[in-house]
């Protein structure tokens, strides 16, 4: 089932400078494994050596932190939205 | 305003800010503290302003361009509101100093620019039990939320760590929006009053964010953090850290404020560039900057291709030549380079300091941006 996956401005260089992606997957996990296969620019942002998602990158399902559900085992219902929020950190200059 | 009424611009006189930087996001946020009232404004910044500020850094305005940010910023402070205390402090904030210049204030605004300061301030507040009115902002999208409260989430609740450096870039490298900062200082100042006059909701375990070319704002759910180093249960970090150090950037490094990526030491300084590319040396020049910038000013001889499209594009270049990469400081450049490396590129060196060191050094007829 396809969802929709936001993509944030700092990752939006690796999408082809789309602002959303629409990805294949039934979970939070399969819909990232399926992005970054149709953008291999974002693997390294997304996920570290070990394949591991990375830190500093909060994958949101609608408006809760995947993190507090099950992760990238979290499933995906139709109408959900993905968002990725990477920490940023402008602001003075 | 009832919900305001006599007890909360008294409540708001008698309390105190401490807007770290003077810069996008403290200008505007600065301003309407003082416009409403705030007894104290303190102001942390070293910075002299420049022109390519005042696209956005509103408390300045050209008469200004050499003065210290802080003396122009607490000029128009005073011109705003002359009920208003300004301290000002001209030092960079560091963990000697953080805790003793957090302690006189109630809120502390969050208006930096860089990784290891956010942390810092995350953590110094949480240490002080200082309530932390947080924004940021990436090119034309923004963040906010308030940290730091005894019951809500921290910073490290969010982002337990901090990226690389140089992989995310910096304002300077990215461009920002100048409307954007106006917009997300606003909101930290209006968080701020909230929270010293105790009416209405804060972003307390709420994250905003905000698109500014889609005009949307949506909100994520914060948790605290049980396991939070710094405001879980069992705290591990109970006193300020070498953030430096845990964002990742060497002390050695040759630029001491920005977040720029390592390259190895295999570099080239603009003046040895020139010299070489004078001398006849056979170099592939390419820069990764987008064709907006590029069309601003540019290296003589230089191919164009912009970084997010290099894992694509790479192969148009040589593994054989040696290869310069440029970007405007060097940032973008750095992870081009690393990336060149890492697939098989072993002549690669990158162009220190970027076209605006090469502007200055080499060709001061080009504009800057």
């Amino acid at each position: 089932m396809a969802t929709r996956i936001l993509i944030p401005t700092p990752l939006r260089p690796y999408t082809d400078k789309k602002d959303a992606v629409e990805a294949e997957g039934g979970t939070v996990g399969e819909l990232l494994a399926d992005l970054t296969r149709k953008h291999s620019g974002l693997k390294a942002h997304l996920y570290n050596e070990q394949g591991k998602l990375r830190s500093f990158v909060n994958v949101y399902l609608n408006d809760e932190d995947i993190r507090y559900l099950e992760k990238e085992q979290t499933p995906v219902s139709p109408g959900d939205t993905i968002s990725i929020i990477p920490s940023v950190a402008g602001g003075m200059e | 305003m009832p919900e305001v009424g006599l007890d909360g611009q008294r409540r708001l006189k008698a309390g105190s800010v401490l807007c770290i930087g003077a810069g996008g996001l403290g200008s505007p946020a600065a301003m309407y503290l003082a416009a409403a009232g705030v007894g104290t404004i303190g102001l942390v910044d070293f910075d002299v302003v420049d022109f390519s500020n005042l696209q956005r850094q509103i408390i300045h305005g050209t008469p200004d361009v050499g003065r210290s940010k802080l003396a122009s910023a607490k000029d128009r402070i005073v011109a705003i509101n002359p009920n208003v205390h300004v301290e000002t402090y001209e030092v960079a904030l560091s963990s000697d100093n953080a805790l003793k210049l957090f302690e006189p204030y109630d809120v502390i605004l969050d208006g930096t620019d860089n990784f290891p300061t956010r942390y810092l301030t995350n953590d110094a507040c949480v240490l002080l039990g200082k309530p932390n009115a947080y924004g940021s902002i990436f090119r034309f999208e923004g963040q906010a939320s308030v940290f730091g409260t005894k019951n809500g989430p921290c910073y490290r609740c969010l982002y337990p760590e901090p990226p690389p450096p140089g992989l995310v870039p910096s304002c300077a490298e990215g461009g920002v929006l100048g409307v954007l900062p106006g917009v997300i200082g606003v909101i930290q100042a209006t968080e701020t009053i909230k929270l010293i006059t105790g009416i209405g909701e804060p972003l307390i375990g709420r994250f905003l964010i905000y698109d500014a070319l889609r005009m949307r704002f949506r909100e994520l759910k914060l948790k605290k953090d049980a396991d939070c180093p710094v405001c879980g249960t069992h705290p591990t970090v109970t006193k300020l850290i070498d953030y430096e150090q845990f964002c990742g950037i060497h002390p050695a490094a040759p630029e001491p404020t920005a977040v720029h990526a390592h390259s190895n030491g295999t570099e080239i300084s603009s003046v040895e560039l020139k010299q070489r590319i004078d001398r006849g040396d056979k170099l592939t020049l390419v820069d990764v900057r987008e064709p907006n910038e590029y069309q601003i000013n540019r290296i003589p001889g230089t191919v164009l291709i912009p970084l997010g499209e290099i894992p694509r594009r790479y192969a148009e270049l040589d593994k054989n030549d040696e290869i310069v990469v440029s970007c405007k400081m060097g940032g973008r450049s750095a992870k081009a380079a690393d990336f060149l490396r890492s697939v098989g590129f072993t002549r690669v060196l990158n162009h220190r300091g970027g076209i605006l060191d090469w502007i200055d050094k080499v060709d001061p007829t080009q504009p800057k941006y």
